[in-house]
């Protein structure tokens, strides 16, 4: 299934769970928010909470900034 | 002395904000937390690049975290960043940051109070960002900022207190703390700004940028701690006119008098 990831397309084979999709990409879970579809999901939630076909995530993380 | 800083519910012994971007090392950080003597530091919120690492790995613990809202074109915009930074762990103070002109990247004073707005009443304690303006200066005030933080110039300047006279009707007319931020690019800057009556500055360019930014961190921290104590003292007032000058010394009783009789 296709989804959007921090703007860019990228497959995964269902079933996929956030936990998943931040392990494919290499981030830590730990260190990062993430939103679905324009809404925060909770870190405690990302290992039950399933990607559906079409989904947008954002993950981002803190970095150096003034 | 006892002299604590009260903003946002915190009373704070520093009144030296950091930043943490442009660093050449991230890792030369917490180094510069120490000799800052800094108890807030500035982080802002990007997409994450695959494997990408960030900044939390490099944040010294004891230190209180201010998230920023750049990127934000919008209220909107600094809303949902400001709710990211708050699953991200950095609590609810949020420097609010709504640039949408590239080129001089000075904030957008409507933008910023209506992100104040939104943001008390979802529980933030916004620190607005903006231009020295009386008028966005009171409706960030009036909407519930726990702050102001006007720049000094420019963002990434270094070049001081530009906008000095605008800063000195802020701070006569706004009764909340006042953060002189950007555009300080030299120790003596941030010594003028708080014998000026700034409650604080926050610098990042001119530390991170430094050759040696622990000791620059150092230096900024003396020059903030003694433009506070000469504000605390009453600076003697200047004479701006020609023909001003006034002696030190007393005028009468000179050794050539003597001399001569």
């Amino acid at each position: 299934m296709e989804i959007c990831v921090n703007g860019e397309k990228e497959i995964f084979v269902p079933p996929a769970t956030i936990a998943d999709a931040l392990a494919a990409r290499g981030n830590d879970v730990n260190r990062v928010v993430v939103e679905v579809n324009g809404g925060i999901v909770p870190r405690e939630k990302f290992v039950q909470t399933l990607l559906r076909e079409g989904d947008a995530l954002e993950v981002v993380h803190l970095v150096g900034g003034g | 002395m006892d002299d604590p800083f009260v903003v946002g519910g915190a009373a704070l012994k520093s009144r030296l904000f950091i930043g943490t971007g442009k660093y050449g090392a991230d890792s030369v950080i917490p180094a510069v937390a120490r000799a800052s003597g800094a108890e807030v530091i500035t982080v802002a919120m990007r997409r994450v690049d695959k494997g990408g690492q960030g900044i939390t790995a490099h944040l010294p613990e004891n230190l209180r975290l201010l998230p920023n809202t750049s990127g934000a074109r919008t209220a909107g915009e600094a809303l949902r960043l400001a709710r990211l930074a708050r699953a991200a762990g950095c609590g609810d103070w949020i420097k609010i940051e709504v640039i949408s002109d590239t080129r001089h990247l000075l904030p957008d004073g409507y933008q910023t109070a209506r992100a104040v707005e939104l943001m008390v009443r979802e529980g933030f304690v916004p620190f607005p960002y903006i231009n020295p303006d009386l008028y966005v200066a009171r409706d960030c005030a009036g909407a519930g900022a726990a702050a102001i933080m006007p720049l000094g110039a420019p963002i990434g300047t270094n070049r001081g207190l530009r906008t000095k006279e605008m800063l000195t009707i802020l701070i006569e007319e706004i009764d909340l703390p006042v953060v002189v931020d950007a555009g300080l690019g030299k120790p003596s800057h941030a010594c003028e700004a708080m014998e000026m009556g700034a409650a604080a500055c926050l610098v990042n360019t001119a530390i991170a940028t430094a050759r040696d930014p622990v000791a620059m961190a150092g230096a900024f921290r003396a020059a903030v701690e003694a433009g506070r104590a000469a504000r605390l003292a009453g600076a003697a007032a200047a004479r701006a006119r020609a023909g001003g000058a006034r002696a030190s010394s007393p005028l009468t009783g000179f050794l050539r008098e003597l001399a001569r009789n």
